[in-house]
């Protein structure tokens, strides 16, 4: 059941990366030796400076990139229906209405726009834009189309959704409404996610797993675990245990970033 | 009832907006009304300079004899015309079947814009008017000798615009399509097509007004050697006659058959555009 948290501890794991190395031109190792196991139902953040390559990691679990070495798994073997990926932009096509939009994935499997109706209205209501199905995306705001994007991601109920800093480009409460708003998406629809963020603040309120990265090269040097259970409000991010992990985070940052200098 | 109830009841309408409003209105009557009024200005100008100086029709004919030219010379001239409308509009079907044709075959293989760009651009640099008096050697037919001038003038844009167009796709977009598996049909059918519909119009609007100009140079060159083709050769055969209410007759026809293109490559790019191109959206404010 997608409600029901299971033990950080004793999850079924998802996927594997095992001793991942990348290397661009030659001479640039953006990752080194990273190794990570995503678990079904975990919430990580990957967390870092510019340049410590969680980015990077990101593109080689969407398959866009290929490991100069190492190997990534998945559990069960990989699908086409496995993943999906909301990037920093809202990425949406603005020549087809918020509608069409969501029916991409669908579409690029052939499957008719009708037959999929219901499953992209859900969607679209599960992010609160149930009334702009028929807009533009230059109709709305950027957070809404943001929330259109995650929506297009949720639609398909891919095993692992990719969110590579999504809300950067937001101002601070549109951002604060969102990440409150994914919480409660992911209690609904029980996916997994892997988040690429800089910021402390937002990988404790979101995660229950922070992968802290190193740059020059891209490694993975500490991983912290946010054991607050779900869900997670106001109340959360006011605490002192809130303050706790942001302390310890912001510690295993900047160690990443001495390691860097 | 308090003050917030009043407040909504009567909506505030300040002067700033007033005069916005007014502003607006005045706008919209003289978008229509000054090029009229330039217009009517323009041509009895033209009479009076044509009655006062007492300009000899073959130097310069006046409005009234250019338009009754227009109508005893009208069975000459609407043939001419049809031939020429049928030579823009043939060159520029043409120009889009053949530019778009090329522009997905260059976005498709890397080999082939490699080896065949250059020789378009070859094609498009080396002034029609050259190239004019050979088609006319190699090809017997007058008219199918100036459809091919104008559609060599006519279809670069369209391809230059559309192979940028079909390469301009957000690579965001282009990322997610590699993730969810889009083979190359779907990738040039929902992501590439769309992305390059704007540039495309952007092509058609020139190529629009360069076929009727790669059509009037065709006739002119073409037409010279005794056949006789659409408004162009009309108006030469005009000139040397000294007929000049034909010939401005046969002009004014030209330059209505262009503002037509062009309004009408307009309309379609709006309608096309409207619902999400910057181009074609209304603003606000």
């Amino acid at each position: 059941m997608a409600s029901e948290q299971m033990d950080i501890d004793n999850r079924a794991p998802l996927l594997f990366m095992r001793h991942i190395e990348k290397v661009f031109n030659g001479d640039v190792v953006a990752l080194k030796d990273m190794n990570l196991q995503v678990n079904d139902g975990d919430f990580i953040s990957l967390l870092g400076p510019s340049g410590c390559g969680k980015s990077t990691a990101l593109r080689l679990i969407a398959g866009l990139l290929h490991p100069t070495t190492g190997s990534i798994e998945w559990n069960g073997g990989q699908s086409i229906d496995d993943l999906s990926i909301v990037f920093q932009e809202p990425t949406l096509m603005p020549w087809a209405t918020v509608a069409k939009n969501v029916w991409l994935p669908f579409r690029l499997r052939g499957q008719s726009y009708g037959s999929v109706k219901t499953k992209i209205l859900e969607a679209l209501a599960l992010v609160g834009l149930d009334d702009f199905a028929d807009a533009y995306p230059r109709e709305l705001s950027g957070g809404m189309k943001m929330r259109v994007s995650i929506a297009r991601a949720m639609v398909t109920s891919p095993r692992l959704i990719l969110m590579d800093e999504p809300f950067a480009a937001l101002d601070e409460i549109t951002r604060l409404k969102l990440d409150n708003d994914l919480l409660e998406l992911k209690d609904k629809i029980g996916c997994t996610v892997v988040f690429v963020t800089h910021s402390v603040f937002e990988s404790v309120f979101l995660s229950d797993r922070i992968v802290v990265m190193a740059a020059r090269p891209g490694r993975v040097i500490r991983e912290l675990q946010v054991k607050t259970p779900y869900p997670r409000g106001n109340e959360f991010s006011t605490s002192s245990e809130y303050t706790t992990y942001t302390r310890t985070a912001s510690e295993a940052l900047r160690e990443a970033m001495e390691l860097a200098a | 009832m308090n003050v917030t109830d009043s407040m909504i009841s009567a909506p505030i309408i300040d002067t700033e907006e007033v005069n916005r409003a007014r502003r607006r209105r005045i706008n919209r009557i003289a978008k229509w009304t000054l090029p009229t009024l330039v217009f009517i200005f323009s041509i009895l100008a033209w009479h009076l300079y044509i009655i006062i100086n007492e300009v000899p029709h073959y130097i310069l004919p006046g409005p009234l004899a250019v338009a009754q030219s227009t109508v005893t010379d009208w069975a000459v001239l609407w043939p001419a015309t049809l031939v020429t409308g049928r030579l823009t509009v043939l060159a520029l079907l043409m120009a889009v079947f053949g530019g778009v044709l090329l522009a997905v075959a260059f976005t498709q293989s890397k080999w082939a814009e490699m080896s065949f760009f250059p020789y378009a651009v070859i094609l498009q640099v080396t002034p029609v008017i050259a190239i004019a008096p050979l088609l006319q050697i190699y090809i017997d037919s007058a008219f199918l000798a100036a459809l091919l001038c104008a559609w060599i003038v006519a279809f670069f844009p369209i391809l230059s615009n559309t192979t940028i167009g079909l390469k301009s796709a957000d690579h965001n977009l282009q990322d997610l399509f590699s993730i969810y598996g889009a083979n190359r049909w779907q990738r040039l059918r929902y992501l590439a097509a769309p992305s390059a519909l704007p540039f495309f119009l952007g092509g058609l609007k020139i190529a629009g007004g360069l076929a009727l100009i790669g059509a009037v140079v065709a006739e002119f060159v073409i037409g010279r050697a005794g056949s006789s083709l659409g408004l162009a050769s009309t108006l030469l055969e005009a000139s040397y006659r000294f007929n000049f209410g034909r010939l401005y007759a046969a002009l004014i026809l030209i330059s209505v058959m262009g503002v037509l293109i062009f309004t009408l490559m307009s309309l379609l790019s709006h309608f096309t555009l409207r619902n999400w191109h910057e181009s074609a959206v209304k603003r606000e404010n």
